[in-house]
């Protein structure tokens, strides 16, 4: 089932037109990698899948996006219900200066859930689900920020889980990480695909090939290709795509 | 240019290498039995080891890519290719050294028209026009020409399947030479092997350079 829809989708920021004609759907329990060089518009692209671009100076968008048949651009759409629905986790862990419990709760507490036993049964799966729970357990009241790189960004995936997204952006989510801990998160994106749908943004074409199930190359605004994970990094149907891959431009 | 280009150059140079050495293990065949002289065909028996040695540094060479660059698309298929095109060429190699060995052994002994007969210098000129052209199309990676050639193959196939009648012919009037005459009728099925395998070379030129998959294609449907 299509889970997101975007149809004609064109982004400006003032004059600079950085998105032209973005048609693309995506499916329901998969992972998409945008990948492209800096600049070609991915990361406007995938902002603009929870509205995270709308109070940037200059934001304009034509076109339509829609998530389970929704048009999310609808003047009825509550844009914190949207981003709870299609959460976001970014290229450096950004856990609050609070507890690791408060972290995952924090969200909940902000959409006014104050079932104590609840948020504690949440809290608890959250961390498990972002496989972070059995490093954890016994420090649940000690600083997010004591934590390793890697732990804060499963945090902060757990944040996420909390507030029962079906939809996960991530912008680079492991360019700031060690290949342990990127290892790990590779291998709850796996994990969350049961579950979520994912889109991630990522420089790393090794990533991209090894998590996703479809990936879309844009360059200079457009998305020149889109394909199977599997035919996009063994025989690309574009040049562009092929001289970015193999690392001869970009 | 990225790193991983002059990597492959170097590898593509080395295959080259290894298909002019195999090239001329079978035209030194082929004028070993022109003069009559296993001298010659000692020197191709010697060159096995230096197209085995190259076999060996371009399995290395391929796997360091593959650790160290990790290739996609086209760099991908052309280290898939290039790997399964060096077993190719080693195994044509060790047919051209299985039958250096019987010229070696036998060139003075049997009669000049037995090997006429069986049509081995006219194999050896097919599979050498064969090589000649792979490497060819390898270099300037010209698919057409790759798979012009392969029907080249259809020759050689027609030569072995008369050396099949020559052999029974001659059997029946030199029974005590059966030995002999065996071994060259599998020779000529080792010559017409080193077409299927030349074949083999150009399916994987045309999956390097067009990501075409062209061999088994009735069980591909």
């Amino acid at each position: 089932m299509k889970h997101i829809e975007a149809k004609n989708v064109n982004v400006y920021y003032g004059d600079n037109h950085v998105l032209k004609d973005i048609s693309l759907s995506i499916k329901e329990n998969t992972v998409t990698a945008f990948i492209g060089p800096s600049g070609c518009g991915k990361s406007t692209f995938l902002r603009t899948l929870n509205r995270m671009n709308d109070y940037i100076d200059g934001f304009k968008k034509k076109g339509k996006i829609f998530i389970d048949g929704k048009d999310i651009y609808d003047k009825k759409v509550r844009v914190e219900e949207l981003r709870r629905k299609v959460g976001m986790v970014f290229q450096k862990p950004n856990p609050f200066p609070k507890t690791i419990f408060e972290n995952v709760a924090y969200g909940l507490k902000i959409h006014g859930i104050k079932d104590k036993k609840g948020i504690e049964e949440t809290v608890e799966k959250s961390l498990k689900q972002s496989a972070l729970w059995g490093e954890v357990k016994d420090k649940l009241h000690k600083p997010a920020l004591s934590l390793s790189g890697g732990q804060q960004q499963r945090l902060c995936i757990a944040r996420t889980l909390a507030v029962k997204p079906s939809i996960i952006l991530m912008d680079e989510p492991a360019s700031a990480l060690d290949p342990i801990s990127t290892a790990k998160i590779e291998e709850l994106i796996s994990e969350l695909k049961e579950k979520y749908t994912i889109v991630i943004v990522t420089h790393n074409m090794q990533q991209a090939a090894r998590v996703s199930d479809r990936t879309a190359f844009f360059y200079l605004g457009d998305m020149v290709e889109y394909g199977k994970t599997s035919e996009v990094f063994t025989n690309p149907q574009n040049k562009q795509t092929e001289n970015y891959i193999t690392g001869r431009f970009g | 240019m990225p790193a991983i280009e002059p990597e492959l150059q170097a590898l593509k140079d080395n295959l080259l290498d290894m298909l002019s050495m195999v090239k001329n293990q079978m035209a030194k065949c082929k004028e070993a039995i022109h003069k009559h002289d296993d001298s010659i065909a000692k020197e191709v028996i010697e060159d096995e080891k230096k197209v085995n040695i190259q076999e060996l540094a371009i399995d290395r060479d391929c796997e360091s890519i593959l650790a160290l660059y990790t290739p996609v698309a086209t760099d991908l298929r052309f280290v898939l290719a290039t790997l399964k095109i060096a077993n190719d060429l080693e195994r044509i190699g060790d047919n051209a050294k299985s039958l250096a060995k019987f010229i070696a052994n036998n060139v003075h002994k049997i009669p000049k028209h037995w090997l006429a007969e069986f049509n081995i210098e006219s194999m050896l000129e097919i599979l050498i026009s064969m090589l000649k052209d792979m490497g060819e199309a390898l270099r300037k990676e010209d698919t057409k020409l790759a798979l012009k050639t392969t029907k080249k193959d259809d020759e050689l196939n027609e030569y072995n399947k008369k050396s099949f009648k020559v052999t029974a012919e001659l059997i029946k009037n030199h029974p005590d030479d059966s030995k002999t005459l065996l071994t060259l009728f599998s020779l000529t099925r080792n010559l017409e092997r080193a077409g299927d395998l030349t074949k083999n070379i150009a399916e994987e030129i045309v999956f390097h350079i067009d990501a075409k998959v062209v061999k088994h294609k009735k069980d591909q449907k």
